[in-house]
């Protein structure tokens, strides 16, 4: 007896286990009907992706990754850089840009600019996507709403070289004021507040875009927020929109370019913001083209795939807090801090990832001049890092402050790994050169713009894209009268040659002014200039025809096509 | 019966306005502000949004506000984006957690009894070494790594088989689901594995198993009967906030399967200040938990018949 009670506490029973055999298959059996109810649900709910190959031949269409959910698609609202890829697919403006960012005609067929206006001529083929055609009052309602108040368009901003354009904005004009006007269906005359050389280009921009009247009304608020609030006049229109899941573009048949549009389907399958899990879709011929970062570039090299950069257009600085209150609003102390920096050794050993460029200047690279590149005409201040100077900058600098030794700074920047390693590398570096002790305060987006705002830091990690194709999208930014200029720097000399710029119409001054920019706020150490980024990526050779671009859609695959694997 | 029902039903409503009241007030006292924009704005244009979104009001006035709102089943709009109902976009993602969290929690649920009992049976011998290793992997990794690392092994299983056997990413087929439900169960299951494992031990001294072996019962049946179907009642005690935990907790990974669900949603939301979605979230994520606690409360009380004389 006393052994029967002993042996299943030490042994296996080999029944029990058979038991336990039996039960696992029940549970096997189970999982199975499971698996199949959630099918069928799944199905019956029809959220999902179709699973393509990146490039399927038969239907003619190509399989794409979205980088994050566009929050809305009224182009009076969209801000983010994923709406603008999408619209510039299913809309057109009045004109667009080409390959090689020129500018063509897109609903206007052709225009006439003096100074102070300009009239454009609406090509009458073009037509909704519900048939209806696209007329001027499209763009004079767009552009009303856009500035109306209770819209409260973040990017109404862009609007305000039309003619009354700010007064509507800031509540003091009603829309019907706008310089804006039908003179019939098919021609626009707009008036401007003030000569704007580069009026012309803003026009690509979402903002700029036309809407229906009418149909935006029968929606009742909801214009935008789905497939079917939405009508089409671009290339594309989208078929199917599963929110948070996929977006699926078709050609649109009845776009007035109709014959130069190749590709039949773009399927956005996917919306995926993990660098690995992009690259892995990629791996496995599902998208056709997939974004590197600094933590996956290797894979793509030991795959041998071919890396191509591109130019983003964005510029980024440390940016100083001006308030009286802080020591950053000292000149010699901002000197001192710019004398340690050392754009290069930035770019080449702490980022590391190619594409990058070390900053000069507030203008990156790409801005045109007057006859060519603004940075070959107008070079960039010279910068040498000096670190005696900086000391010397230093002491003048606490004399002025009346400190004995150097204050503490805080270094307000983002909450992601880059971020890190980008501020230590700063708080080395200061630490080590200056004895400057920096506190590294990370925050996310909403909360870092909250602390700029309040002017609650020192030093900040920021960064300024382009909003249009002129020397002034960079040029304005550090003003008086800018809002964005959220350390509050104010240099008067500044100040008057960015109105030189915005008021002229003669190209070598404007950018002869905006050269005293770049210099002022080198002289004055208004910002560090950093890098001008660059990105990587990897892209499928069988689609041809992709254009990157620096301002606009991008990446723009209305002109893609598909080309056969050997025949490229 | 029914009277323990509607107590715990009262309480639970208590609970969810508590966690609502709770997250209101938090999120509007925490720096950062839904409505600062990358692109600073004029005056009146704030003053607009400000009035849109009711924030010109105190903030109890618009604790009241939303209350009422809540109440009626309203969640009201979201911030980022602008005119969609927080009601309609749970609507449209819950259910793909739901589904995703069913099959991780019957994975989970499944798997760790039966190891738990297998390592029972042979315990201190190689296969319960073998599995209690793999329990403590299953606890202490974090999901993101079983997350990239399955998602990494359908790349190199597609690239050796030279087809696609299963999806990398996406979601719309049973396909999409195996390996994310398996890496969202892993963490649980591991879990259960080792809950399963004491409790069954316990068991084996418990005084019913001694009589059952001294009246001659067969040991199979006394393993069947007695000891598996007692050692799961503490299991299916934590099986209540571990279907929460595993609904709400799939943000990773559904953001590295490209999974439309709510777990992402919610957490993009708390990155973006999106206010109204924080809240709609936050309270039908507290709302589901609590009635997953009540639930196997209930399930518990027919199951033991202890618990119905309290």
């Amino acid at each position: 007896m006393t052994d029967a009670i002993r042996r299943p506490k030490s042994s296996v029973n080999t029944s029990s286990v058979w038991q336990l055999l039996k039960y696992a298959l029940f549970a096997m059996l189970l999982m199975s009907v499971l698996l199949v109810c959630l099918h069928i649900v799944t199905l019956r709910l029809e959220i999902g992706s179709e699973s393509n190959a990146a490039v399927d031949f038969a239907k003619n269409s190509i399989t794409l990754n979205l980088g994050s959910e566009p929050p809305q698609l009224d182009s009076t609202r969209s801000t983010d850089m994923v709406s603008g890829q999408v619209l510039g697919h299913v809309m057109e403006g009045l004109i667009r840009y080409g390959p090689n960012n020129e500018i063509l005609p897109g609903i206007a067929e052709s225009w006439e600019v003096t100074e102070q206006s300009s009239t454009f001529h609406l090509r009458k083929d073009a037509v909704w996507s519900n048939g209806a055609p696209v007329t001027a009052d499209d763009f004079v309602f767009a552009w009303q709403t856009a500035l109306n108040p209770e819209t409260a368009s973040q990017y109404a901003f862009i609007l305000y070289p039309i003619k009354n354009g700010e007064a509507i904005n800031t509540g003091t004009a009603s829309v019907e004021d706008l310089g804006a006007r039908a003179i019939d269906d098919y021609t626009l005359h707009v008036e401007l507040e003030q000569p704007t050389p580069y009026f012309i280009k803003l026009l690509a921009f979402f903002t700029y875009l036309p809407i229906n009247r009418e149909f935006y009304e029968s929606r009742e608020g909801k214009y935008g927020t789905n497939a079917e609030d939405l009508i089409y006049n671009g290339p594309f229109v989208i078929s199917k929109w599963q929110h948070g899941s996929s977006l699926r573009l078709d050609k649109n048949a009845d776009y007035w370019d109709e014959e130069d549009i190749q590709l039949d389907t773009i399927e956005f399958a996917y919306i995926l913001s993990d660098p690995n899990a992009i690259l892995n879709l990629f791996a496995t011929e599902k998208i056709v083209l997939a974004g590197l970062q600094a933590e996956n570039i290797e894979r793509a090299l030991a795959n041998r795939w071919r890396i191509k950069e591109h130019v983003d257009g964005s510029v980024f600085y440390l940016g100083f807090n001006h308030r009286d209150d802080r020591p950053t609003s000292n000149r010699n102390f901002r000197k001192a801090i710019q004398a340690v920096c050392d754009p290069e050794e930035l770019v080449y050993k702490v980022l590391k990832t190619p594409g990058n460029r070390p900053g000069a200047s507030i203008f990156p690279v790409w801005l045109r001049g007057v006859n060519g590149y603004f940075r070959d005409e107008y070079p960039a201040p010279k910068h040498v890092p000096n670190i005696e100077l900086a000391q010397e900058y230093l002491t003048r600098a606490l004399n002025e402050l009346g400190l004995t030794s150097p204050p503490q700074l805080v270094f307000l920047t983002g909450d992601s790994e880059f971020s890190t390693k980008h501020a230590e590398y700063y708080q080395s570096l200061f630490k080590e050169n200056l004895g400057i002790e920096v506190r590294i305060d990370q925050q996310i987006f909403q909360q870092r713009l909250a602390k700029m705002t309040s002017g609650d830091y020192d030093i900040v990690a920021a960064g300024w894209g382009p909003d249009y194709d002129d020397v002034l999208t960079f040029g304005d930014l550090f003003t008086s009268w800018n809002a964005n200029n959220r350390g509050l720097f104010k240099n008067d000399e500044l100040d008057r040659n960015v109105q030189i710029a915005q008021q002229s119409s003669d190209a070598r001054t404007r950018m002869e002014a905006m050269d005293r920019v770049q210099q002022i706020l080198y002289d004055e150490a208004a910002i560090i200039f950093e890098y001008e980024r660059g990105s990587n990526y990897v892209a499928d050779d069988r689609v041809q025809g992709v254009t990157r671009r620096v301002v606009g859609t991008d990446p723009d695959f209305t002109r893609a096509y598909i080309v056969e694997p050997n025949t490229k | 019966m029914p009277r323990y029902v509607l107590m715990r039903l009262i309480q639970g409503v208590v609970t969810v306005w508590f966690i609502a009241t709770a997250t209101f007030f938090v999120m509007h006292n925490i720096p950062g502000d839904p409505l600062q924009n990358e692109k600073a704005v004029s005056e009146e244009i704030q003053k607009n949004l400000e009035a849109k979104y009711g924030f010109d009001k105190k903030v109890v006035v618009q604790y009241g506000i939303y209350m009422w709102n809540m109440v009626r089943g309203d969640f009201g709009l979201s911030f980022k984006h602008e005119n969609r109902p927080v009601n309609q976009m749970i609507l449209e993602r819950f259910p793909v957690s739901a589904i995703l969290g069913i099959l991780a929690i019957v994975i989970a649920g499944l798997g760790g009894v039966l190891w738990g009992a297998l390592t029972a049976l042979y315990r201190n011998r190689w296969p319960d070494v073998v599995i209690i290793i793999l329990v403590i992997l299953g606890i202490s990794v974090p999901s993101f790594v079983f997350a990239t690392v399955g998602q990494l092994g359908i790349v190199v299983a597609n690239r050796v088989v030279g087809f696609e056997i299963l999806p990398v990413a996406g979601w719309g087929t049973i396909w999409h689901m195996l390996v994310p439900a398996l890496v969202l169960g892993l963490g649980t299951m591991a879990f259960l594995t080792r809950l399963m494992r004491t409790s069954m031990l316990e068991i084996v001294n418990a005084d019913y198993i001694r009589t059952a072996r001294s009246k001659g019962v067969p040991i199979a049946q006394i393993f069947a009967k007695h000891q598996f179907r007692n050692a799961i009642l503490p299991v299916v005690t934590v099986l209540g906030p571990s279907i929460a935990a595993i609904t709400t907790g799939g943000f990773v990974v559904e953001n590295v399967f490209a999974i439309p669900g709510l777990g992402r949603t919610f957490v993009e939301a708390v990155q973006q200040s999106d206010y109204t979605l924080i809240m709609g979230t936050t309270v039908f994520y507290g709302a589901f938990l609590v009635l997953m606690v009540i639930v196997v409360d209930i399930v518990y009380a027919f199951i033991d018949p202890r618990v119905r004389l309290q």
